[in-house]
């Protein structure tokens, strides 16, 4: 069984990362879940949320937009829309999304089509800056 | 003969041209590479999307997901990708040449075939001919992947409500600075990539269901697709200005070569003119 997992993280715009990681741990369309070395083969949608990995001691965390992961032969490609590391984080720009969101959601009702929108804006900004504390903590 | 004072002007007008042709060549050229670069950057994501769907598709039961259905093909919609600017040389009328050939063979097989621009060139050109559903200009200048996920949703929406049961996507695609391909891909409904019967194939865990995932990765691909065209558009445009403006710029100087054969030509004429005045005046004196 290889020691390690290579994770691969793929953006319409670029290729993020490629690395040699440890664990994964991932929102899931059914909830948060970890991929450990020799992981049978899986693919699973992914929520609006965190993604982190242990490389060594160290935990990085990246905020995603919705989006697949796939672990095959000890790799784990993951395809989302948007992938922002912790120090990529606009936090300003996170909190105004934020207010934004809030000011919205607070006129519209859920039978309206811009809730949905409004709603995973909000989750968004919420990730981003949960991401973005995690950062500054350490 | 036109004057040598008219000659000179014709000439610098022409140096005046060649300036703009090689600043135009210069901007699409740096223009051009990094379109090449995003080209180059989206492509592990379409492939990878494809290797999942490819996947799905071969192992799950495709039956049901609507985008997958292939339905009597009636109604058709046909995207055309074309560029916001001119002077690209044959780039867009190639293209437009391409969807009236399209429309002309295909007017036989369906009742209707509407038509959805991208660029503002072949929304010109093609809205005197047909009725265009929708256009989408000014979006070229900096293809990113919401505007085309928009489009692509737009799309998807109306293939759902059945307003057109097949929908395709033309656009040039970025084969060398030089060429480009016309392309003519079908989008809707999805034609899963063919699989490759892998020998071991290994027992996936899925999560949400197989249909599930599928059902979700699907408009995905459009998205991901139109995405793609948009950005070889881009590319290709890019190329075709700068091969149009290179030659363009090497006509220049030809043209300048020979105004100034023209004018020296013109010159020596005058001179040669008044030295015989001179002569026969003097002759005359003489005389």
């Amino acid at each position: 069984m290889a020691e390690k997992i290579t994770l691969e993280l793929v953006t319409p715009y670029r290729k993020v990362l490629t690395e040699e990681v440890d664990e994964i741990t991932a929102t899931g369309a059914l909830g948060e879940f970890g991929v450990l070395p020799g992981h049978a083969p899986f693919l699973t949608s992914l929520k609006i949320g965190e993604l982190s990995y242990k490389k060594g001691g160290a935990v990085s965390h990246l905020a995603l937009n919705w989006g697949y992961l796939e672990v095959k032969e000890d790799k784990a490609i993951v395809l989302v829309e948007t992938a922002e590391r912790a120090d990529e984080i606009d936090l300003e720009r996170a909190k105004a999304a934020l207010g934004r969101a809030e000011e919205a959601l607070k006129k519209l009702t859920i039978e309206d089509k811009d809730y949905r929108v409004m709603e995973a804006a909000l989750e968004r900004a919420t990730i981003r800056m949960q991401v973005a504390a995690k950062a500054a903590r350490k | 003969m036109p004057s040598l004072k008219a000659i000179k002007k014709r000439i610098t007008s022409v140096k005046n041209t060649r300036q703009i042709t090689k600043a135009m060549k210069m901007v699409s050229a740096a223009k051009l590479r990094r379109a090449q670069e995003n080209v180059v950057a989206a492509r592990p994501y379409a492939q990878k999307l494809g290797e999942v769907l490819e996947r799905l598709a071969k192992s799950s039961d495709v039956e049901g997901i609507p985008l997958l259905e292939k339905r009597a093909a009636e109604k058709a919609l046909l995207i055309v990708v074309t560029s916001d600017r001119g002077l690209c040389g044959g780039f867009n009328a190639n293209i437009c040449k391409a969807a009236e050939r399209f429309l002309k063979e295909k007017k036989s097989d369906y009742s209707e075939i509407s038509l959805l621009t991208i660029g503002r060139k072949g929304h010109d050109f093609l809205k005197n001919r047909h009725s265009i559903w929708k256009n989408h200009a000014n979006v070229l200048s900096s293809p990113n992947y919401q505007i085309a996920a928009l489009i692509a949703r737009e799309v998807i929406d109306g293939f759902l409500l059945e307003e057109y049961d097949e929908v395709f996507l033309l656009y040039n695609a970025f084969r060398s600075v030089m060429s480009q391909d016309i392309t003519l891909t079908q989008l809707l409904p999805i034609v899963p990539p063919a699989a490759e019967e892998e020998e071991h194939a290994p027992e996936y865990i899925y999560e949400p269901s197989k249909g599930e995932l599928l059902k979700e990765i699907l408009p995905k691909h459009v998205e991901v697709q139109v995405f793609r065209s948009l950005l070889e558009s881009v590319a290709a445009e890019h190329g075709a200005r700068m091969t149009a403006m290179d030659s363009a710029s090497k006509n220049a100087t030809e043209m300048i070569g020979k105004l100034t054969l023209q004018y020296n030509r013109a010159r020596q004429a005058a001179i040669t003119k008044e030295l015989m005045e001179i002569i026969s005046g003097a002759e005359s004196i003489k005389g």
